[in-house]
């Protein structure tokens, strides 16, 4: 039992080093804490002797002595209470801070796989609601803990030494208060859970309902939604129901047996002060003890339930903690290499998900030069780009850059030489200037300005009323497909790659516009590799080599030229659009 | 923009009177519960005066009788008091629970009162949070904040009255503090109100900026932002750590400030009640008595400080809710429809037809076709001709600024909105499938009987996958049907608008490829569909359009040709270029 119960709390030992950075402001807030009930249960002490005193006629100099120091006593708890409280709570937003900042840095680590892999609303509510939680354990659960034990302790030994008999009759209703804890506790616990659940099929209704609203209103099935969504709506309010009964009970039977502790002291302790074997002071201080034990009985179980949900959500968060980064400098890496730009693929084989996406690629592309892949969709040419910026890890020796395989260069200095354009442009909800400057050390005005001339994007964010400083997205501007892809372009740009990667990157933009930053990428790139994936013949028709994928493997290559002479995927691809175009023009 | 960060006043009247109407069909248990609360405070207030009684009269005179007589008192009141309680509390509560789901009905009833458009603008999950989220504020405030409020205040009148019937000199003598006590709450309030907004506002951030990075995570890793985003996350996470941390300070010099000002009115009972004791103008036991209520006192005093937050976030949440609750349906039911005499026939006409999605940014322009009983009709063109517009005019998704669309000769925008899209059944390309049943999914709310709908799944080919399924029509379908491939998720919809029966169908055909086999059948069930009713065809498929009566060509928002197949091939126009594109391929499948 006992190791079952030591591995079960053995998930937070990842707090240890976090705890142990704390730990000279934890163990005075202890003692803070310790020093705080020193000083409280002192006080009835102090109302014990006034009353007393006041019972065999007290001098008015004794009295104010008396309120002197019960003023000075809570002063200086007051005093300890407020550094237990400030350094206590305060470590734990410490702590909470530096777990998210280092989730968010072992994030960065993730590759894109366990992305795709975890539903971002479910990573949310584990960097979120459970990172809460495990700040609620390590603040107010230990905290509590801590005050509640010593609060207790504290009382029970000045209540054995006014009279061990007046303190065995007054707890007697101390075992049915925790029973009744413990047994409220779960049940209150269960509906708590039940009632959640319930909420959570309420919000998926909703969910539902609201995206596919189009149906619900072409089939006139309004009224069929409501009602399913009324019984769930009345499901989830019986269980609250359910739960109300139970807690409208539970604070009230505390109270009353609470209560009836001090009807015990009243009766008990009443007759003893008649009987002479303890004082009317002792009688009072006794009961101020009782009270002070009231709250610590209550609160045990919401300080149990505190450290079992933050155990619970440890576990959630140590998935995210746990995940492997996968895609790192091996030991072996060479840190002194200088990326040139040619890039090779020897015999390339990948699998994705155990279906093989790439067969038997061999392809170089010599430094300065462009290449275009085209394909059907899912021929595997996203894959191909990707493993060149190691998005997803190639088996070794099967890519090179500059004649050294991938794996051999440090992360950084590979990324840092690669401008990769993806295929779902993402910008983020800063300015646009900050947009363009993502993936820069530092950009001054001019840089921006150039990147977005090149990318044909500055005409557009001339246009915007805050020009460079627009914001972009939700609190922003919405900007159309064919900007954001220009923009990301600049941002690839700005950063001088020697290896400029567009997957498909061009396919919002007008062909006419595509053609100028084209022709603005060419003077640019001069030097550089370009790899270029379009559907489009016409962004790929100058490239020095087009290369056709199908079912992950190369099977067309060569000029513009030579392709459309084999009349093949190509040719046809060619074909069609030349048709389309003229669609597009006739009105 | 940013709703969720906005945190208003904590008060707001005009808010706060709609709030009550709410409470007005359970004014009954509000009114009970009030006169529980009252009851509650004056023997909250009781219990002191009891203890009083017990030195006084019975401890201090030897008097056993007496003092069992008054434990005995004290038992029943805390019997009475736990019912009284326990009663106020379950009321509340389950008045709460009304009430919010009452709301609850109320806000979605009204989500599905509006028009495509309006969910055009609004992400599902900002739906959902004031469906959920916001309704759960309310209920809190409800059952908990308004309630208890109450109560603190009732607690704070029967002690306040009874330290004055006791001793009224002593009783001045104790609230001597209170001033002091209100300076400190007010101070603390706006302190933790502010570090509150703060935490919100941070909170908020952090959540934008994890969102935003844990689908972006790829373009962070591409452009080596690893180091810089941490920064700014951590910038942010820090703001979020200062106002943490300013909240601590408040709460923790607020408790101990308020533990130092009760010990001071204990301070001074003991010197001043002390002296009036030994003067002989106050009894020992009325000091007791006022050392108990001094303790009680101060906690709903701290209490009522928190509950601050709850009437904030309230306020928060209805100005949201109401807002939503406020936002009139573009597209009006007339209020005296014209009603088709019997079963609608299914002639359809555009007649000059002018559509914008906004201002003058027209997506149709002049559009006029028309569509006689029973005629299947092949709208085909380039992407952005204004198909699927053309369709989604049909059922009133959106109202036309210009012209007419007539069915069976009358203004639809005349006619009863649910008897107009009765009369249709829609397949869109990207088929919606709900969590629950094949059945389910087939039938949708629709009083359908399990025959029909086997039938239904015969006639469009779904029978031969049902029957590979241990449960059949009873196998589960998850959220948005992810577990069957498109062609069955294709023929389920089929099925869907076949076992409803609909006099005019729309489909908009799907241009995912499926295996031979899978398009045989999803052929095989167009046919089947398309047999016997009007029906509106965006078609993909040679062989769809081969079979349907004419074909109207649109092309930039304009109706440009229309035709039979051969007539618009002789013509060697626009519906020729687009033969040659998208469906010449198709031929050699066509061909048996």
């Amino acid at each position: 039992m006992a190791a079952v119960t030591s591995s079960k709390w053995k998930i937070l030992s990842r707090l240890t080093p976090y705890l142990r950075e704390h730990r000279a402001r934890i163990s005075l807030g202890f003692v803070s804490c310790l020093l705080t009930n020193a000083f409280l249960v002192a006080n009835p002490w102090i109302i014990k002797y006034a009353i007393n005193g006041l019972e065999e006629s007290v001098t008015r100099e004794k009295l104010t002595y008396y309120a002197e120091v019960l003023v000075t006593f809570t002063l200086a708890q007051g005093f300890f209470r407020f550094w237990m409280r400030h350094l206590l709570i305060g470590v734990s937003r410490d702590i909470e801070y530096s777990l998210r900042n280092d989730l968010f840095r072992h994030l960065e680590k993730l590759p894109v796989s366990f992305f795709q892999k975890n539903k971002t609303g479910d990573l949310m509510s584990r960097a979120t609601n459970d990172l809460s939680n495990v700040r609620m354990l390590v603040g107010p659960g230990i905290m509590y803990t801590a005050n509640t034990i010593l609060t207790a302790a504290f009382t029970v030994v000045l209540m054995l030494k006014i009279d061990w008999r007046l303190t065995l009759v007054a707890l007697l209703p101390l075992p049915l208060v925790s029973y009744s804890v413990r047994h409220f506790g779960r049940h209150i616990h269960d509906l708590t859970e039940e009632s959640q659940a319930r909420l959570a099929d309420l919000s998926a209704r909703v969910q539902e309902s609201m995206s596919g609203i189009r149906v619900v209103k072409a089939f006139v099935q309004e009224d069929f939604e409501i009602a399913e969504f009324d019984r769930m709506n009345r499901t989830l309010v019986d269980k609250n129901r359910e739960l109300i009964r139970i807690t409208s009970v539970f604070y009230p039977t505390m109270q009353f047996l609470i209560g009836v502790a001090v009807v015990i002291v009243l009766w008990y302790g009443g007759r003893q002060v008649m009987r002479s074997e303890i004082t009317l002071g002792d009688f009072v201080a006794f009961t101020v003890y009782l009270g002070m034990l009231a709250w610590p009985m209550i609160a045990f179980g919401w300080v149990v339930n505190l450290l079992e949900r933050g155990r619970a959500s440890m576990e959630r968060l140590n998935y995210i903690y746990g995940a492997p980064p996968g895609i790192e400098d091996a030991p072996d890496v060479v840190s002194s290499i200088d990326v040139e730009g040619e890039v090779e693929f020897r015999n390339l084989n990948f699998a994705y998900n155990g279906v093989p996406t790439l067969r038997n690629i061999s392809l170089r592309i010599p430094k300065g030069k462009t290449v275009a892949i085209v394909g059907a969709t899912g021929s595997g040419k996203s894959t191909l780009v990707q493993l060149i910026a190691r998005l997803y890890n190639a088996p070794p020796r099967s890519v090179f850059i500059d004649g050294m395989p991938i794996e051999k260069i440090p992360l950084h200095k590979l990324r840092r030489a690669i401008g990769f354009i993806p295929q779902d442009t993402f910008l983020f909800g800063e300015t646009i200037r900050e947009n363009i400057a993502f993936g820069v050390e530092s950009a001054s005005d001019a840089e921006i300005r150039r990147a977005a001339e090149i990318s044909n994007i500055l005409g557009d964010v001339e246009g915007f009323p805050n020009r460079f400083q627009t914001i972009v997205g939700e609190r922003g501007i919405t900007l159309s497909g064919g900007q954001k892809q220009r923009t990301a372009i600049s941002r690839a740009v700005i950063r001088d790659p020697k290896i400029l990667i567009l997957d498909d990157a061009l396919s919002s933009v007008d062909t006419y516009t595509e053609e100028q930053i084209l022709h603005q990428l060419k003077e640019v790139m001069r030097d550089r590799t370009s790899i270029i994936i379009s559907h489009r013949v016409s962004t790929v028709k100058e490239a020095d080599e087009i290369v056709v994928l199908e079912h992950g493997a190369i099977v067309e290559r060569g000029t513009h030229d030579e392709l459309l002479r084999r009349d093949g995927y190509y040719a046809e691809l060619h074909r069609r659009q030349l048709l389309e175009e003229e669609i597009a023009v006739s009105d | 923009m940013q709703d969720e960060e906005v945190l208003g006043k904590a008060y707001d009247s005009r808010l706060m009177r709609r709030l009550i109407t709410y409470l007005r069909p359970y004014r009954k248990f509000v009114a009970f519960a009030f006169v529980l609360i009252l009851f509650d405070s004056a023997l909250e207030a009781l219990f002191p005066l009891l203890t009083k009684v017990a030195i006084d009269n019975n401890i201090r005179q030897a008097d056993v009788r007496g003092l069992t007589m008054v434990a005995l008192g004290y038992l029943a009141f805390l019997a009475v008091k736990f019912l009284s309680e326990s009663l106020q509390t379950y009321t509340l509560s389950n008045t709460g629970q009304k009430i919010m789901y009452d709301m609850r009905m109320e806000v979605f009833r009204h989500l599905h009162t509006l028009p495509p458009s309006f969910y055009d603008k609004n992400p599902v999950g900002r739906l959902i949070t004031r469906v959920i989220t916001d309704v759960d504020v309310l209920n809190e405030l409800f059952s908990a904040g308004i309630v208890s409020i109450f109560g603190d205040i009732f607690t704070l009148l029967g002690i306040l009255i009874a330290m004055m019937l006791l001793n009224w000199k002593l009783g001045l003598v104790t609230l001597a503090v209170l001033p002091l006590i209100g300076l400190a709450t007010a101070v603390f309030r706006s302190k933790a109100r502010d570090s509150y907004r703060r935490v919100r506002i941070a909170i908020a951030k952090i959540n934008a900026h994890l969102q935003e990075h844990l689908t972006g995570m790829s373009v962070v890793q591409l452009y080596n932002r690893e180091e810089k985003s941490l920064l700014k996350f951590d910038s942010i996470n820090r703001e979020h750590l200062d106002a943490n941390k300013d909240s601590i300070m408040a709460y923790s010099w607020f408790y101990p400030v308020v533990e130092i000002l009760s010990s001071v009115a204990i301070a001074l009972i003991i010197w001043y009640g002390g002296g009036e004791v030994i003067q002989g103008s106050a009894t020992l036991g009325a000091l007791v008595a006022f050392i108990q209520y001094s303790q009680r006192f101060f906690r709903p005093i701290a209490d009522m400080s928190e509950k601050y937050n709850i009437l904030q976030s309230a306020m928060a949440s209805s100005e949201r809710l109401f807002r939503l609750l406020d936002t009139k349906p573009a597209l009006e039911n007339p209020r005296h429809p014209i009603r088709v005499q019997g079963r609608v026939r299914g002639g359809i006409e555009f007649r000059n037809v002018w559509f914008a999605y906004n201002d003058e940014d027209w997506v149709l322009r002049d559009v006029s076709f028309q569509v006689k009983p029973g005629e299947s009709v092949a709208i085909v063109g380039h992407t952005g001709a204004g198909k699927t517009t053309t369709t989604s005019l049909l059922t009133r998704f959106y109202d036309i600024q210009k012209g007419t669309i007539l069915l069976d000769g009358v203004d639809i925008s005349k006619m009863d909105l649910a008897e107009l899209r009765s009369a249709f059944a829609v397949v869109l390309q990207d088929v919606f499938l709900f969590s629950g049943t094949i059945e389910s999914n087939i039938k949708l709310g629709s009083p359908i009987t399990r025959d029909r709908v086997r039938t239904a799944s015969e006639d469009v080919n779904l029978a031969s996958f049902l029957r590979t399924l241990p449960l059949g029509l009873d196998h589960p379908v998850n959220e948005r049907g992810t577990t069957l491939s498109v062609g069955q998720r294709q023929l389920l919809a089929f099925a869907r608008a076949l076992a409803h029966d609909p006099q005019i169908l729309i489909l908009d055909e799907a241009t995912s490829s499926v295996d031979t086999e899978t398009e045989r059948q999803i052929r095989q069930a167009i046919d089947r569909l398309m047999e016997g009713r009007t029906s509106i065809v965006i078609a993909h498929r040679l062989s769809t359009i081969q079979k349907c009566d004419k074909i109207i060509v649109m092309h930039k928002g304009r109706v440009r040709e229309s035709g039979t197949h051969q007539e618009l091939l002789a013509k060697h126009a626009l519906y020729y270029k687009l033969y040659q594109l998208q469906y010449k391929d198709q031929e050699i499948v066509t061909a048996p």
